[in-house]
């Protein structure tokens, strides 16, 4: 396929401070990611940016070139959430990314972005959701190449297809703080503690693997997806945006791997190992096989 | 209040509703629902036979449609929404967007319930369904408390049903992929959450270990219940702390707020377990008929009957009990 990939930087999944994210995304300014992800999907109760404090970030990425888009909470219970997504939506100035049909309901027909957790799984929910102003779908983590690439092209002629290629998996999500659980407090006196832990908590299995990651609300794989040795095939779909988790600073290595082999400057295979060091995490590539999301192949397994 | 309880066979359904309840819901034997256990569900034959069973008690038959088809099997489904349609049930219980706008298209006069599945957790997300597909009525997630289920249901345009009693799954569900994470297989795609071809139990020097796919979720030490191996439910080590890192094996039993769900608007009480034996479903039917009909007759006074109590106890993962995310100070 002639048009390559554009990259785009997920939201922030952590509790990291203002100054973290502000360095964060000085990088993300002047890096090879076209789209930005901004805001909290895991826990409302993070507030290191106000509404007003993501409004300006936002601005000034976009002032930078980069095209902007708010994403919303994934697990919607309080009133307040409610609240705070409603605002968002009403933003005026970035489109938002939907993790929750609430906030499509709430879009009332403006385009938007949907998230993995709006389980798109087959051709008819694509349809349905387009007719409501999705604009690009991100697939259900789980789903495989085959019946991945199998929707993507049936897609509607408005809609886009994001893939995520790097970064930990969102497995999960809980009412219950998984992290203020470790610590034995109650969830409306976390007193914030998974600031303290800005890549999340690593939970062991008794045998030492690194299994899970605890971030709060949210469960994340302890392995990183890589689909880097997959990109070539990736590309030859015609998927239009791929996507890298806004998880770790290394994200922006990642980016320039992940470009180099899009424009044909290095091997998928090379790069594919090299993103394997960018971090201390296991890779795998499970569920793009259809096997299990944990389970690693090819390159990723020597 | 509507009791909603399980059927896996035939033989359970008719349990379950000559031991008080109103509805009892069942899935087919494939993987359309949530419960695709082998041994399990029903056939076109034996679902007709529990309409016609129902229906002459003046009982009511909700048919489970609730995993997510994909692009090449988007058929079974369909077929199962057709099957579910030419039998005359009361209400098909869906998740999946696109299998709802087909069942609204193909069935206009199919009642929908939104399955737990869909993981609508507010009274906006139920509106996007109703509104799309005229769904009647909404099961709630587990992760909501008291205070927010109140607010769903004076909000919700469409009936509430919450989870009374049975296995709690501690993460939103519709959006658990931690199944399939180890396995390859998840609720959403497979119909079963940590399928028993995985699971391994060996005893060892170190004690009875389970497994899930070779990982280990636990391992129990002389004297100690062992439970099945959820993900959600194993011990793992966080910072040199071995413990249940998400959630003991423990069951929902949300009985001692009954009079406030009911004072909520809740309109029906679900049990989880279409995996259970008949004789599980006998005694929770029981106790929870005779809870809600105490409950609806004088809800000021209700108190949850304690030998009902010690009977759900029993039954239940082990042996605890807890209101789950009802509880504020469990969240």
């Amino acid at each position: 396929m002639s048009v390559s990939p554009r990259l785009s930087l997920g939201p922030v999944p952590y509790f990291w401070g203002e100054q973290q994210l502000l360095d964060f995304y000085d990088s993300a300014a002047n890096s090879s990611f076209e789209i930005i992800y901004l805001g909290e999907m895991v826990c409302a109760k993070r507030r290191s940016f106000s509404f007003q404090g993501w409004l300006e970030l936002g601005r000034d990425l976009a002032s930078a070139g980069k095209t902007v888009i708010f994403s919303t909470l994934a697990l919607l219970e309080a009133g307040s959430e409610l609240g705070f997504l409603k605002r968002l939506i009403a933003n005026g100035e970035f489109m938002i990314e939907a993790n929750d049909v609430a906030a499509i309901q709430l879009t009332q027909g403006h385009p938007f972005v949907g998230g993995s957790t709006l389980n798109i799984y087959n051709p008819r929910t694509l349809e349905v959701l387009a007719a409501q102003g999705l604009i690009r779908w991100i697939p259900p983590t789980e789903l495989a190449s085959g019946p991945l690439e199998a929707l993507h092209q049936v897609r509607p002629a408005t809609v886009q297809t994001e893939l995520p290629v790097w970064g930990r998996m969102p497995l999960a999500w809980s009412a219950r703080c998984y992290t203020a659980r470790h610590l034995n407090r109650a969830k409306d006196q976390c007193g914030f503690c998974c600031s303290e832990y800005p890549e999340g908590l690593l939970a062991h299995t008794q045998e030492d693997q690194r299994f899970l990651v605890l971030n709060g609300t949210q469960v994340t794989s302890a392995t990183r997806w890589n689909l880097v040795e997959h990109l070539p095939q990736i590309q030859a779909t015609g998927i239009e945006v791929l996507r890298l988790a806004g998880d770790h600073p290394a994200v922006f290595e990642a980016g320039k791997l992940v470009r180099a082999v899009l424009d044909k400057q290095l091997d998928a295979s090379t790069a594919a190992q090299q993103a394997t060091h960018l971090t201390s995490d296991d890779d795998s590539d499970g569920f793009w096989l259809g096997q299990p999301g944990m389970m690693a192949a090819g390159i990723l397994r020597d | 209040m509507e009791l909603v309880c399980p059927a896996g066979n035939l033989q359970g359904l008719k349990i379950a509703i000559e031991n008080g309840a109103d509805s009892v819901y069942l899935g087919f034997r494939d993987p359309t629902n949530a419960r695709h256990f082998s041994g399990l569900n029903f056939s076109v034959e034996s679902a007709r036979n529990a309409v016609d069973f129902a229906h002459s008690h003046s009982k009511k038959v909700f048919v489970a449609l609730n995993t997510f088809p994909q692009a090449h099997n988007w058929g079974t489904w369909r077929d199962a929404v057709d099957r579910a349609g030419e039998l005359q049930i009361d209400a098909l219980i869906v998740a999946d967007t696109g299998i709802m706008d087909y069942a609204c298209e193909r069935w206009p006069e199919l009642r929908l319930h939104l399955s737990v599945q869909a993981s609508a957790t507010s009274a906006e997300a139920i509106r996007f369904y109703h509104e799309r597909f005229d769904i009647q009525r909404a099961v709630l997630p587990r992760v909501l408390s008291l205070t927010q289920v109140r607010r769903v249901c004076v909000d919700s345009p469409v009936d509430t049903e919450v989870f009374g009693f049975g296995s709690l799954c501690v993460m939103a569900e519709g959006r658990c992929l931690l199944s399939s994470y180890v396995t390859g297989k998840s609720p959403n795609n497979f119909g079963a959450c940590s399928p028993g071809e995985f699971v391994r139990w060996a005893e060892t020097g170190r004690g009875l270990e389970s497994r899930l796919n070779g990982v280990l979720v636990d391992c129990y030490g002389a004297g100690e219940c062992s439970g099945y191996p959820t993900v959600c439910k194993g011990r793992y080590r966080v910072e040199g702390v071995t413990d249940y890192t998400m959630e003991k094996p423990v069951s929902l039993n949300s009985l001692p707020i009954l009079p406030s769900l009911l004072q909520a608007g809740v309109s029906a009480i679900k049990v989880e377990g279409r995996q259970r034996s008949p004789a599980y479903v006998r005694r929770v039917t029981r106790v929870l008929r005779a809870a809600i009909d105490s409950c609806t007759r004088d809800p000021e006074n209700f108190v949850p009957a304690p030998d009902g109590m010690a009977e759900l106890a029993a039954l239940s993962e082990g042996s605890q009990t807890t209101l789950g995310a009802f509880s504020r100070y469990w969240q």
